[in-house]
């Protein structure tokens, strides 16, 4: 399946990209050229493997549900592009 | 001076344990080199002042006869480990000013043992790359060349500048990350050795994520003996990466004893590619040659899944990086674009921060895990993951270890492949298949090509068994001699 300038537009809204619209047609293309590359796995059956979820053979560790330190707040803001008063300061986003 | 920056890790510890030089000679004699090759552009963030307060720190606890595993050795370090109050920016535009708060596990268990840090390391753009073209910060330059031609060579990628640093005698050693092969393939551009362990094997809790499922720390380094030693302290068991395999972790140097006899060699029918060069081809039977020749037992195997290896891993890795970096949305760190929209403020802040390869490799991402794609595409590669490493496991009841070519080329030059995504992705056809089996793979200088460039051999061990595998690569790098030196080691004036 073909990806077209609508799909390449679908996806970069999905992916939070800015896409010039000049630059969707060579975006297509290149996206096209990948998926039709990777298109070759459908040629294995899988039918009945197991996907896989991990690649080491372990059970997932379980840790006490404690607090904590981690670095303080103050350090953590130092690398916010816009911060005040403690917060992070992003674009007003209720009315 | 030049001899510190010749010695091995090894090497260095002994020249410090006998007084030889002092560990502030050592990073002095280092910083030089570094500030003489420039023009490699292996460093973006020289943390000189560091090194030198890390240095002197060092001549203290040796002097007291306290000094680390690692005491005084000058390291660079990739940009993609967060260091703390240090440049950390998997050399992309988007981390642009970012100094962590906090410390990665693995450079934390460096600088315990004595380690210094010269400076952090070029590398591809979030470590999606395999020849260091997409790094924000420019290209790297290796310091190899061709015989009569003076082209710049790419290092390799995604860890180009650590491989530079390592190969031009500007760092006694380096830290880098495999996820496809971004150490592997590097070494054998730059003629070192590479060393990506058991996934598990090295905490990656303050490593930059790319592909979560694949990323796996390790050293570049100009012996055998210097990975198992770099190995030894960076491998641990950390309780903040729940993918941190809780097994204890065995002395690496003491494995080195270089006696193959009776070790099970297997050699894959699958990794003999049509149009492999000829000289690539002849490498892999000398190294077969020298391993039988020493009483090793040479199995042919069969591994059938090889060739979707890298179709999978273009699935597998761009969806998880399509996850991992949707972290970056100009609130909490690096670049904003600002906006009045808050939606309009991450589109213009991810367009303009991200380079076109990650840009391209998130859209991917995005669709093979969107609705209506998942399953054709993110859970059949997940099934096809399973089949590879189930090749490996069969081959594990006939073979130790596995012996193939590291990449299908030597080093080519900057602008080569640059053209067509898929070209430069097949340089990771050897390395990808253990990155998907989560196994441990070393590559050691082997041969030089017909130009004069260093060719690498790669070995897979295992799980959580470096140690035979160290010791197989130690055989071959005794069998190799391997003793070519880069032109352009010396610096700009070479």
């Amino acid at each position: 399946m073909a990806i077209d300038k609508a799909t390449v537009l679908r996806i970069a809204k999905l992916a939070r990209i800015e896409v010039a619209d000049e630059a969707t047609d060579g975006l297509a293309d290149e996206l096209n050229a990948i998926m039709a590359w990777v298109e070759q796995l459908s040629e294995v059956d899988t039918e009945g493997v197991e996907p896989m979820t991990s690649v080491v053979d372990i059970t997932p560790p379980l840790r006490s549900d404690t607090v904590e330190a981690v670095a303080p707040r103050d350090d953590i803001l130092a690398n916010a592009p816009n911060a005040e008063d403690g917060f992070f300061v992003v674009p007003k986003v209720v009315e | 001076m030049s001899a510190l920056t010749d010695l091995t890790i090894a090497g260095a510890r002994a020249a410090l344990e006998k007084r030889e030089c002092s560990a502030r000679e050592l990073a002095e004699a280092h910083i030089a080199a570094a500030e003489a090759a420039r023009h490699l552009n292996a460093f973006v963030a020289e943390t000189f002042d560091l090194a030198l307060g890390q240095a002197d720190a060092s001549d203290k606890r040796l002097a007291a006869g306290e000094g680390g595993l690692l005491e005084g050795m000058p390291l660079a370090i990739k940009d993609l480990y967060c260091t703390k109050g240090v440049h950390s920016a998997a050399c992309s535009h988007i981390l642009d000013g970012f100094k962590p708060p906090y410390e990665s596990t693995v450079t934390a268990n460096l600088w315990r043992e004595g380690a210094v840090m010269l400076g952090k390391a070029n590398m591809d753009e979030f470590a999606m790359g395999s020849a260091n073209v997409t790094s924000y910060y420019g290209n790297v330059i290796n310091p190899w060349q061709r015989e009569g031609d003076n082209k710049p060579l790419v290092p390799g990628g995604s860890s180009g500048g650590s491989a530079a640093a390592v190969a031009a005698r500007i760092a006694l050693a380096a830290t880098g990350t495999d996820t496809g092969g971004s150490i592997r393939q590097p070494a054998a551009f730059c003629g070192l050795v590479g060393l990506k362990p058991t996934y598990g094997r090295c905490s990656r809790w303050g490593i930059i994520a790319f592909a979560s499922s694949l990323d796996q720390a390790g050293p570049l380094t100009r012996s055998v003996e210097d990975a198992a030693l770099m190995l030894q302290v960076m491998a641990s068991y950390d309780a903040k990466d729940s993918t941190s395999v809780d097994v204890p972790v065995p002395d690496y140097a003491a494995a080195l004893s270089g006696e193959v006899k009776g070790l099970r060699v297997g050699v894959p029918a699958e990794y003999r590619l049509d149009g492999m060069p000829e000289e690539i081809e002849a490498l892999w039977r000398q190294g077969i040659d020298w391993y039988r020749d020493a009483g090793a037992e040479i199995v042919d195997i069969s591994l059938p899944h090889t060739k979707y290896s890298l179709p999978t891993y273009y699935i597998v890795a761009p969806a998880e990086c399509s996850s991992n970096l949707a972290r970056y949305d100009g609130v909490r760190y690096g670049l904003r674009e600002e906006d009045s929209d808050l939606t309009q403020m991450y589109e213009r802040t991810r367009a303009k921060g991200f380079g076109a390869e990650v840009q391209r490799r998130i859209m991917i991402g995005t669709y093979v895990l969107s609705a209506g794609y998942y399953d054709a595409y993110y859970l059949k590669a997940q099934k096809l993951r399973t089949l590879i490493a189930r090749d490996f496991q069969q081959a594990w009841e006939k073979v130790d270890v596995v012996l193939t070519p590291t990449a299908p080329s030597a080093a080519f030059a900057i602008g080569e492949k640059m053209d067509d995504p898929i070209a430069m992705y097949l340089n990771d056809v050897f390395t990808v298949p253990a990155s998907m089996a989560g196994l441990p793979g070393i590559s050691v200088p082997a041969g030089l090509s017909a130009e004069g460039l260093p060719l690498g051999l790669q070995l897979i061990g295992q799980p959580f068994d470096e140690a035979r595998m160290l010791n197989a690569a130690r055989f071959m790098e005794i069998a190799a001699d391997f003793t070519a030196r880069p032109a352009g080691a010396s610096g700009g004036a070479a």
